[in-house]
């Protein structure tokens, strides 16, 4: 099938960006997103043009590397769908597609396509993991985990940290990523110790890398590759009350 | 020693002719019962003072499971710790893509498991060709991983009691494997993630993500630091440390199309290797049999589904050949269910290797399905019949939707298609016991080394491998080598970083120049594509000297007639890619030439005129009980061989067969 993309083309952070026009031709429907870009770029190295900058790595749904706003929608049209997941089986002959960016005051863009996502590391060092050394663990079936903890910290583990949530949300809000760590080690007795300093240090962090704040939209989740349910937005948010009370009676003593 | 600053391949002019003699290669394992060396080792080893440990500072290339955990656990021991990932963060490393679980002698399921029989089963399973007393010390970690892991809070699936469960995996006849979900690597990984961003946030480890390691820098014969290119600036960088370590993953990607993710490459270890250290048994890789097939010549990875699927599906094709009708046209007569007809006890549960060997035969023998007839059907249809739909839903409904999304068919309806992939490579750098190299001071750990799996790694002990090494074997083995030695004096004011930085930018140079009318993955996609045929499931003498001719060929071009655009001081993901592919035209030779010398069959390696009258793999361990480390001697030179013994004290040498 033939197809027009519109891409989106910035040299590098400095610079203005602006879509490009680019006819896609003889594109298979069993092509994946990324791998009809590769066509493209394949056709513009050979003509001696720049081919277009994106960031990908395991192409099977589960590095969290690849994110592209496909027709304004965060990892395209199909639900629980990383971009590298996504087939042009879903698009038609003579489609026009807009590809960009994910846009965030807090992803600033690298080139093209590709934009800077370290802020979320930044959000797990103040806080999101248990402080464990190596080799002080005890027996693991010394404390038994309730299988629906174990369960529901799993669902929200899963997070692939692609950024989707923050590049679909008005807001540009980190809070389903953020709040997805603190369910997971919140929902378990080993997160339990560091829980309410946890919340506490990375919602700081998050603000201050410059997200925005939610108001309960719902995008994050519905552009969720793995289908975080906002619940974790709402576990954070009473851990950050029941922490931030906690502190303030702490501090009226 | 000098320091080799040739650029051009072609130009290489080699190193110095006392290397060229073979030798026999001391692996260092401590005498006395193989269940009391790891213990009396680690009391002999020499401890770095507490105090003095941050006068150290350590080099860690690679941050997925084996060096995230490592990073992490040395920073928490005050060494200081630079780690290194090409991926925007270390969370994304490949790791994160293993599905099936870890393995752990914890024998919590009571079936008779030890610390023993794991070790029994994981020689056993690498066809004699891994050294026994490194994977008694593996058996002997994996149950200190799962404690910690389980204490960074992994969710391991539970029991309604709140214990951990377990399942049997890969064949195993003990249920030992730990498991989250079909996402076990992706949760591992982000317990080591998590570790390392804690001492990233206390500033004992400086983290350089988007940064790849172009060369090693080696003076007075030890690995002193590394040169980088920093991914998003193009600047090209010297760090100087104490010991580096490699914890760059496998080489899968020769083949262009696997499992791997795009961005695995051989370069860190292609460049060690360069340097002096010795690859070892480069042709030991592992095919998974039920990956998607390709659909074009578009295609540009691979992506695994679980064996399980085995269990219940049958396996078949055609039995005329080039019979294009489709599968519900096909009557039951004209099927050929190939499996079940050569193994009629295993059937269609053969092991990896016999399942991905008769695929590639019957295709070959032009009978296989789908595009390009690269396929074999794995039919559900008779287990919907005899176990209903639902109840294949229940046990097989992910792997199925991940099927439908990527082949856009429906497998409860049309059978799946599927062919097999590369998906581990079980060679590597040659380590020691302490998992040094041959240049003291580089350390290789996770897929990077050859050491664990011999010559086919089980299922299940690939996550185990990565993060025995990093939590909790290399930072003693590492701090002997520290301790021996004291705090280095080398800093990257040294003329060898600039000689090897000079050597690096001259490459950049010249990949830029060449502006000829080929792009980089042209490139790769034909060295897969003669990798495979010759390098892949099945070797022969005469397609591995085949392949020998044409690789040179295919490089030489390469140098002539690459196109890589834009320029070295930027983002440059084509430059990126043509170093890449440029290492792995090298290795590819290396990796045919190795198997070319190994005329007999074991595990991962099929050498066609090494087999059984049933056609099972067929060692010669009269003659190749070693381990083949290469040593480089220049680019269309050959390497020198060196050998390390094998001996086999505890588990004792057989045949298998799956008749």
């Amino acid at each position: 099938m033939n197809l027009t993309l519109h891409v989106w083309r910035q040299k590098n952070a400095a610079t203005k960006g602006a879509f490009v026009k680019y006819d896609a031709r003889d594109i298979s429907p069993d092509m994946s997103f990324l791998e009809m870009l590769d066509v493209i770029n394949e056709e513009l190295i050979l003509q001696g043009q720049q081919p277009v900058a994106f960031d990908h790595d395991c192409r099977e749904g589960i590095c969290g590397t690849c994110g592209l706003m496909i027709n304004g929608i965060a990892h395209g049209p199909e639900r629980a769908t990383t971009t590298c997941q996504l087939h042009m089986r879903h698009f038609k002959d003579g489609d026009t597609i807009y590809i960009e960016p994910w846009r965030a005051q807090a992803f600033p863009v690298i080139k093209d396509l590709v934009v800077d996502r370290s802020a979320f590391d930044r959000i797990i060092q103040a806080g999101g993991f248990v402080s464990v050394s190596t080799g002080s663990a005890p027996e693991a079936n010394a404390m038994p985990v309730p299988k629906v903890s174990a369960d529901q910290a799993m669902d929200a583990a899963a997070c692939i940290g692609c950024g989707a949530c923050v590049a679909a949300c008005p807001n540009a809000s980190a809070m389903l990523f953020t709040g997805a760590k603190i369910a997971h080690l919140g929902r378990l007795p080993q997160g339990q110790p560091e829980r309410y300093e946890r919340v506490v240090n990375m919602v700081e962090v998050m603000d201050k890398e410059g997200f925005g704040g939610c108001t309960n939209i719902g995008e994050c989740s519905s552009a969720c590759p793995k289908e975080i349910s906002m619940d974790v937005i709402a576990w954070m948010n009473r851990d950050l009350l029941r922490a931030t009370v906690a502190k303030g009676k702490q501090g009226s003593k | 020693m000098a320091i080799d600053t040739s650029v051009r391949p072609q130009t290489d002019t080699g190193r110095r002719t006392a290397d060229f003699q073979s030798t026999t290669l001391d692996a260092k394992v401590p005498a006395g019962p193989i269940e009391d060396r790891w213990d009396t080792h680690r009391f002999n080893m020499k401890l770095v003072n507490p105090a003095n440990k941050r006068k150290y500072t350590i080099i860690m290339v690679g941050s997925g499971l084996a060096g995230g955990s490592a990073a992490a656990s040395l920073a928490e021991l005050g060494y200081n710790v630079k780690c290194f990932c090409y991926q925007d963060s270390p969370r994304r490393a490949h790791s994160i893509a293993a599905q099936g679980g870890i393995n752990a002698a914890k024998n919590y399921r009571n079936d008779g498991d030890s610390i023993y029989r794991l070790f029994y089963d994981t020689v056993k399973g690498g066809d004699f060709r891994s050294r026994e007393a490194n994977v008694y010390r593996l058996s002997q970690i994996s149950v200190n991983i799962i404690d910690q892991c389980v204490a960074q809070g992994v969710p391991f699936a539970r029991e309604y009691g709140g214990m951990l469960d377990n399942r049997s995996f890969g064949g195993a006849q003990v249920s030992r494997t730990f498991y989250a979900r079909g996402q076990t690597g992706q949760q591992l990984l982000l317990g080591a993630y998590q570790a390392l961003e804690r001492q990233i946030g206390l500033g004992t480890v400086k983290m350089y993500p988007r940064t790849e390691m172009l060369d090693l820098v080696v003076v007075d014969g030890k690995a002193q630091g590394i040169v980088t290119r920093d991914m998003v600036t193009g600047k090209v960088e010297s760090h100087a440390g104490d010991a580096v370590v490699l914890a760059t993953g496998g080489y899968g990607n020769v083949f262009y199309l696997s499992t791997n993710a795009k961005g695995c490459n051989v370069t860190a270890s292609w460049r060690a290797h360069r340097r002096g250290a010795l690859f070892a048994n480069p042709c030991y890789t592992q095919i998974h049999p039920t990956c998607i097939p390709v659909s074009g010549e578009h295609q540009s990875k691979l992506t695994l589904m679980s064996e399980s699927l085995r269990n219940d599906g049958r396996i078949w094709v055609p039995v005329r050949k080039g019979d294009t009708r489709s599968p519900d046209q096909i009557p039951e007569g004209e099927r050929d269910y190939y499996l079940e007809r050569k193994y009629p006890s295993f059937g269609n549960l053969v092991p990896r290797d016999v399942a991905s060997r008769n695929a590639k035969d019957v295709c070959d023998d032009g009978r296989g399905v789908g595009p390009g007839g690269l396929g074999v059907y794995l039919d559900f249809g008779d287990a919907i019949k005899r176990l209903g739909a639902k109840v294949v839903r229940d046990r097989y409904g992910n792997l199925f939707d991940m099927y439908e999304r990527i082949t856009g068919e429906n497998p409860y309806e049309v059978p799946m298609r599927i062919y097999p992939a590369i998906h581990y490579t079980m060679g590597g750098l040659w380590v020691d016991y302490n998992l040094q190299s041959t240049i003291p001071g580089l350390y290789v750990i996770g897929e990077a080394n050859f050491s664990d799996h011999g010559a086919n790694r089980l299922g299940a002990s690939a996550l185990m491998q990565g993060l025995a090494d990093g939590y909790f074997v290399l930072p003693y083995t590492i701090g002997d080598y520290l301790a021996t030695l004291g705090p280095t004096k080398v800093t990257t004011a040294h003329s060898a970083f600039a000689e090897v930085e000079a050597a690096v930018n001259e490459r950049t140079r010249q990949l830029l120049s060449i502006n000829g009318q080929r792009t980089v993955d042209s490139f790769h996609r034909e060295l897969g594509h003669i990798m495979w045929d010759y390098c892949g499931m099945a070797r022969n003498d005469a397609g591995l000297k085949q392949a020998l001719n044409r690789i040179p060929e295919l490089r030489a071009e390469f140098w002539e007639n690459v196109k890589v655009p834009g320029d070295g001081a930027e983002l440059n993901q084509s430059l990126e890619k043509a170093g890449r592919v440029a290492d792995f035209l090298e290795l590819g030779e290396l990796m045919c030439l190795d198997a070319l010398h190994r005329t007999e069959s074991c595990g991962g390696h099929f050498r066609e005129e090494s087999q059984t009258p049933e056609g099972e793999a067929l060692r010669d361990d009269e003659h190749f009980a070693y381990v083949a480390a290469w040593q480089w001697n220049g680019v269309d030179r050959p390497p020198t061989l060196h050998r390390e013994p094998l001996n086999f004290e505890y588990v004792h040498l057989t045949q298998r067969s799956y008749k």
